[in-house]
């Protein structure tokens, strides 16, 4: 006797879809963005204990669109040779990729800042991390409500 | 003009003045007031407003010769920044030839053919829309200007009737949300006013410089209207009415939009 | 005819922080989009930029499709001798452009 679960896979499994195709079907899609996320995170500061502060992301709290949402990251730092920001990265939990950005930078900036702007999949948290000259790890997050706009070229699905 | 004709010609002004639920000067707003901060300060800095991709892609094109007659723009009118000062704020205008109005992009693709001799620019197309963005930027501040006469105020009338004729499955008429439901939300958007102030211009949502035309297609398919083809003339007449509802707000191409 | 506009500040005091903006043209296809009978339109996207003072890199940022189409990039670089700031992006399909813009340092 086949389990409804069992049933559910094979009924997935049958329909001949690309793995991108899958992908965006997925039903457990917002746990595997966010575990997609915390690797990204793993994968840029290893083991080392990531801190709230110095870093300063500044995103509109509610935005026009969500396909170009101006961001800016500014970190704290006296930027000398001694003490400077080597990298910012910026990281989103629920868009499709969570990578965005990853800056290299050094004493030449002056300041530490990158203002861009970014594509947000969802309502979501961004996260900004700097990494700094002495190994250690800072970062902030803001909140952004993303709403869809009206009238189309596609129409309302 | 005979007698009967000015007095109908009157007449017409009077009712286009004072037509039901059309926004009074004192209220009117453009589409950048109702955006949010940021989106403004995109369009209010040439530095990182991306319309200004397209205007200095129509800059080059201008100066760049062009069809069988071997002529760029610049050969007959000079420098943009004089001679098209102020033409974008008075389009659609009366086209003689055609006994009827065409819009800034027609105006373009007919000096194409006609004067360079060169093969046409397709609606929408790049060089099109960057063309059209550079000579419509040399009006940016100009309050728009739209003059009726007898040749253009039939248009103009079918136009109106346009605007505020219900249409689409959803049987709404462009007045319902423009004229009486602006400033109130819709799918998380703000309901615009409709002035057509700042085309072409850059779109978040399309990411890419488009024409009036363009969102108007969009309008359409919103309300699940069939979109009228580019360059239909029943588009022509809307623009033609849109513009003259707007008459005396600036151009401010190339605009931000979301 | 894809082209980049770059704004650095003509001239500037030794040792000054100036800030420098550029916008370049570029649809930043994302990879995730698809065509109306359902086909994934491939990525397509700038992936690097560099800024280089007098040969010297002294800005880089890696982009990912989360990055908006036209990407602007906006940050500062002290003012530490006259020359040249020179602007490179590179991407899929064999993507590149470059920029540059001539300082004057007092």
């Amino acid at each position: 006797m086949t389990t409804r679960r069992e049933f559910l896979v094979l009924a997935a499994t049958s329909l001949a879809l690309s793995e991108a195709a899958r992908a965006q079907l997925d039903p457990n899609l917002a746990a595997n963005r966010k575990a997609a996320f915390q690797e990204a995170l793993r994968r840029i500061v290893g083991d080392t204990q990531v801190r709230r502060g110095r870093v300063k992301l500044q995103l509109p709290p509610l935005i026009d669109n969500g396909n170009s949402v101006p961001l800016s990251v500014a970190v704290e730092s006296p930027m000398t040779e001694a003490d400077h920001v080597r990298a910012i990265h910026v990281l989103t939990e629920k868009n499709p990729l969570p990578d965005v950005a990853s800056v290299r930078l050094g004493p030449r900036a002056g300041r530490a800042t990158l203002s861009t702007r970014v594509r947000l999949a969802d309502t979501q948290s961004v996260t900004a991390i700097a990494q700094m000259s002495d190994g250690s790890f800072w970062s902030d997050s803001a909140e952004v409500v993303v709403t869809l706009s009206a009238c189309l070229e596609e129409g309302l699905i | 003009m005979s007698l009967r004709t000015a007095l109908l010609f009157a007449a017409s002004l009077l009712c286009a003045d004072a037509g039901a639920g059309e926004i009074p000067p004192s209220e009117r707003l453009s589409g950048y007031d109702l955006m949010s901060r940021e989106t403004r300060a995109m369009q209010d800095d040439d530095a990182t407003n991306p319309g200004m991709l397209w205007v200095l892609d129509g800059e080059a094109l201008w100066n760049r010769k062009a069809g069988a007659a071997g002529r760029a723009c610049a050969a007959c009118h000079g420098d943009a920044r004089t001679s098209m000062k102020g033409v974008a704020a008075r389009y659609p205008a009366f086209d003689a030839a055609l006994r009827r109005p065409v819009n800034l992009e027609e105006r373009i693709k007919l000096c194409r053919s006609e004067r360079q001799k060169a093969p046409p620019l397709a609606f929408e197309s790049r060089d099109l829309l960057a063309l059209t963005a550079y000579v419509a930027r040399q009006s940016r501040g100009l309050p728009i200007a739209i003059v009726i006469d007898e040749r253009t105020l039939p248009f103009l009338d079918a136009g109106r009737e346009a605007f505020h004729r219900r249409q689409g499955q959803l049987n709404l008429a462009c007045s319902q949300c423009h004229d009486d439901n602006w400033g109130k939300r819709l799918a998380g958007s703000v309901i615009p006013q409709a002035h057509p102030t700042g085309y072409p211009l850059y779109r978040l949502e399309w990411q890419g410089l488009g024409s009036l035309e363009r969102r108007l297609r969009n309008c359409l398919i919103g309300i699940r209207a069939e979109p009228y083809a580019f360059g239909a003339p029943e588009f022509v007449d809307l623009e033609l009415y849109l513009m003259w509802r707007a008459n005396g707000m600036k151009i401010e191409t190339p605009a931000v939009r979301p | 005819m894809a082209r980049a506009i770059v704004n650095v500040p003509a001239r500037a005091k030794r040792g000054e922080i100036v800030e420098v903006k550029t916008l370049a043209q570029h649809p930043m296809e994302t990879g995730f989009r698809r065509t109306q009978t359902g086909e994934l339109i491939p990525r397509d996207i700038i992936r690097r930029f560099t800024c280089t003072y007098n040969g010297t890199e002294v800005y880089r940022v890696d982009l990912h499709p989360a990055m908006s189409a036209n990407p602007l990039i906006a940050f500062s670089t002290i003012a530490t001798e006259t020359g040249t700031l020179a602007f490179q992006w590179t991407g899929d399909n064999g993507y590149s452009m470059t920029e540059t813009a001539s300082i004057s340092v007092e």
